[in-house]
């Protein structure tokens, strides 16, 4: 290691042995803090909105409504998710191969530029400026301040992915690492490269929609949406990526989970890059302005082959923990590997929720939706919003709580504050994220629309009548949110209480971390045993996860076939 | 074998176990299915998205669907006119803050050109209760042909964020038989 050329101190990780750079551990608290504030805001907003849409509380008027709709949004999909990404990216590229950042007082300004933008745009929501909801589609018009805090935010984000990019030089130029970058960090680089593209649908489109604002030039508005759509789904694919990433590090991090071929993985990861950005299309596809041989070939990735890679993922992730487990001996049965796993790391059962909440529910009905000629009976229905709660809440917001209980003790050097409400904290979201989505989706069904003010339709011409299931359905979806927000508001707590007011554990050794018995996750007070090196004998090594990918895919066929059904006898129309 | 942390020393492109490699070949022949279905149903399925597809002025537009309006008018309801297009015509239909223009009175089993288009901002055709949802884009005439497969009192809904009064934008859409006479007047409204 020559890291003697750095200028920035380093300390030692005396659980992971990774040698953590001084600035890289500081952005990565800055960020972090920051994505946590925008989580409270979004989560704010979210309960204010719920509690609206459940028309037996019905909470806020419309003006309101819509406004926090809007925050909902911005903050949770824009800002929580992308800071979090920053500090996702400083801990793959400078953490994970023992570097220095590459340039940290670019990536400061890159923080507060991010951090401003982030603050012009809710200042303008707050004041009632930019009732244009998350899309803001053109001509519905918004105050310019809205787009120009969104373009200093998208800029920030950018050079964030700069810095990312020359820090792994700057790490394989001072031979920080030997071999290859590991497979998290390629993970990263991935999710960094759709962040490029995806960033660039950004400036393409608000860029010209800030102009419009100002009056200056005409934005189309079939345009808009297919090029904000660049930005608005790619972005959720770069969210894919670091959570993939993310499962990744938390299985190796919980129970040591090995990687079966990093030939495999890592192919996947490039179809994201290659395929993901493509998904613009499903947003599309009952549009007027474009073909069906456009729609077909974009809406499926090429060829579905980004799917492909999530359902390599789907079974490569599992079978790493699986296969890590086993080789550490326990091999009875089909399922010992995942019975006798570490069921009270908060970490370990949030991958394992993210994984199933991420496949079946929201990988399930995305691929569903996003058929051309199915999304005639999913298109602003309440099954959009069902399906990316399940992908984005359930699957990469969850990853990132479960990562945070290592991110504590390991970065910001804390306890973990309230541990036995952090060792449920998991099961909570996951079970509440699970019954507010597929409630939500089965509401969609009857034609229930998304982002709606009153579903009553009170003062309309005409009266509208939906199932009267319907209502029911409604109520459960609102329960399931509530129990997902008592969730999401106990990792608030406990990861504010444990920053800001935690017992410090730098400085103490392995047995003094063991020693405090609580407040630590279970992979770090019991690491991982190493493997026994040589390679093993991969028969049977998996086999309790083919029999889990069996199900996923009988589910798949299932639910994609009904709605098939389900179509076909609605009037015809072509 | 190391952890996804861990960075890989040496070639680390190697053939893959049979377990892995039997599920990337099941993955994929799965998404080839998918990707066939499409096209199989452009082919053989009733209900597809493509219609015929222009960009059009959207005052040229709200001029072809007032006259369209006056020629086939039988009544009014609720302050909007209520259409009975003969069968096989061109239908225009109007998206504006906050309304459809106008009420349709359809023949069951009848084929329709339904032109859907906007004055102002994108609006969401979503018929209720049967689930039928297009995007309405102000600049561009989406030409769907529509064949109404059951009678009945249908609601048009909007399901794209159109402004403060999104929820009151509602339109009617009402489907008779021919075979059993007259049937299914306007009327039930509120």
């Amino acid at each position: 290691m020559t890291a003697s050329t750095a200028p920035a101190p380093f300390r030692v990780c005396p659980a992971t042995g990774l040698k953590v750079n001084g600035q890289a551990e500081a952005l990565i608290k800055a960020n972090a803090v920051a994505a946590t504030i925008f989580l409270l805001i979004g989560g704010v907003a979210a309960v204010l909105v719920l509690l609206t849409r459940w028309q037996v509380v019905h909470l806020l008027p419309a003006d309101w409504f819509y406004r926090i709709l809007t925050v909902h949004g911005m903050s949770m999909l824009i800002f929580f998710i992308l800071f979090f990404e920053m500090a996702v990216l400083y801990f793959a590229s400078a953490v994970l191969l023992n570097s220095r950042v590459a340039t940290p007082r670019l990536a400061w300004g890159a923080f507060w530029l991010m951090t401003l933008g982030a603050v012009m745009v809710e200042w303008m929501m707050w004041t009632g400026k930019a009732d244009v909801l998350f899309t803001s589609y053109v001509p519905l018009r918004a105050h310019p301040l809205f787009y120009l805090g969104v373009i200093l935010f998208a800029v920030g984000a950018l050079v964030v992915v700069g810095v990312f990019f020359g820090t792994l030089v700057v790490a394989k130029r001072e031979r920080t690492y030997e071999g290859s970058v590991p497979l998290v960090t390629f993970g990263a680089i991935t999710a960094a490269i759709i962040a490029v593209i995806t960033l660039g649908h950004g400036a393409a489109i608000y860029i010209p929609t800030f102009f419009w604002s100002l009056g200056w030039m005409n934005v189309d508005p079939q345009i808009y949406r297919m090029v904000w759509w660049g930005l608005g789904h790619a972005s959720q694919q770069i969210n894919v990526a670091a959570m993939v990433s993310i499962w990744y590090l938390l299985g190796a991090l919980t129970v040591g989970a090995v990687v079966l071929n990093e030939k495999i993985s890592r192919t996947a990861f490039v179809l994201y890059v290659l395929f993901i950005s493509m998904a613009a299309a499903h947003h599309l596809l009952v549009d007027p302005g474009l073909s069906p041989a456009w729609k077909v070939w974009n809406t499926s990735y090429a060829m579905y082959l980004a799917v492909l890679a999530s359902m390599v993922h789907g079974f490569t992730v599992p079978a790493g923990i699986e296969a890590g487990q086993r080789l550490r001996g326990l091999t009875k049965g089909v399922f010992e590997w995942l019975r006798r796993a570490p069921w009270s790391d908060p970490g370990f059962s949030a991958l394992v929720f993210s994984v199933i909440i991420f496949g079946f529910l929201g990988g399930i009905t995305g691929v569903t939706f996003g058929t051309e000629q199915i999304n005639i009976i999913a298109h602003n229905t309440l099954r959009i919003p069902g399906h990316f709660h399940a992908t984005v809440v359930g699957g990469t917001a969850l990853a990132f709580m479960g990562i945070t209980y290592y991110v504590i003790p390991l970065i910001f050097r804390k306890q973990v504050a309230f541990w036995p409400l952090a060792k449920i904290q998991p099961y909570l979201f996951a079970i509440g994220m699970t019954v507010f989505s597929i409630a939500m989706t089965f509401a969609g069904t009857f034609g229930v629309p998304r982002r709606h003010w009153d579903t009553t339709f009170s003062g309309a011409p005409f009266d509208v009548q939906f199932n009267p299931a319907v209502d029911l359905v409604v109520g459960i979806m609102a329960l399931g949110g509530l129990l997902a927000a008592v969730g999401g508001g106990i990792y608030i707590l406990v990861t504010v209480w444990s920053v800001f007011f935690g017992k410090s554990i730098a400085g103490l050794s392995g047995d003094q971390l063991r020693a405090l018995g609580t407040g630590l996750p279970a992979g770090i007070l019991t690491p991982p045993r190493p493997i026994p090196p040589g390679e093993p004998e991969h028969r049977g090594l998996t086999r309790g996860t083919l029999v889990l990918v069996a199900v996923f895919l009988l589910a798949f066929i299932a639910y994609y076939f009904v709605n098939w059904k389900l179509l076909s006898v609605v009037w015809k129309v072509g | 074998m190391h952890t996804g942390m861990e960075a890989p020393r040496g070639i680390w492109w190697k053939p893959a176990h049979k377990a892995e490699k039997m599920w990337v070949l099941i993955a994929f022949g799965w998404c080839m299915v998918l990707f066939a279905m499409m096209p199989l149903w452009h082919l053989k399925g009733a209900q597809n998205p493509s219609g015929i597809r222009y960009r059009v002025d959207p005052n040229a537009y709200a001029r072809r669907t007032y006259e369209f309006i006056r020629t086939y008018k039988i009544g009014e309801e609720a302050g909007i006119a209520v259409v009975e297009p003969p069968p096989g015509s061109d239908v225009y239909l109007l998206g504006r803050m906050w309304a459809w223009e106008p009420v349709l009175k359809l023949h069951k089993g009848v084929a329709y050109t339904l032109h859907l288009s906007s004055v102002d901002v994108n609006h969401g055709f979503s018929l209720s209760p049967v689930n039928l949802n297009f995007q309405v884009v102000p600049g561009y005439d989406y030409g769907l042909r529509i064949v109404p497969t059951e009678v009945g009192d249908f609601r048009l809904i909007c399901n794209e964020f159109c402004g403060i009064q999104h929820h009151m934008m509602v339109g009617r859409v009402i489907v008779v038989d021919d075979s059993a006479g007259a049937a299914g007047a306007p009327g039930g409204g509120r």
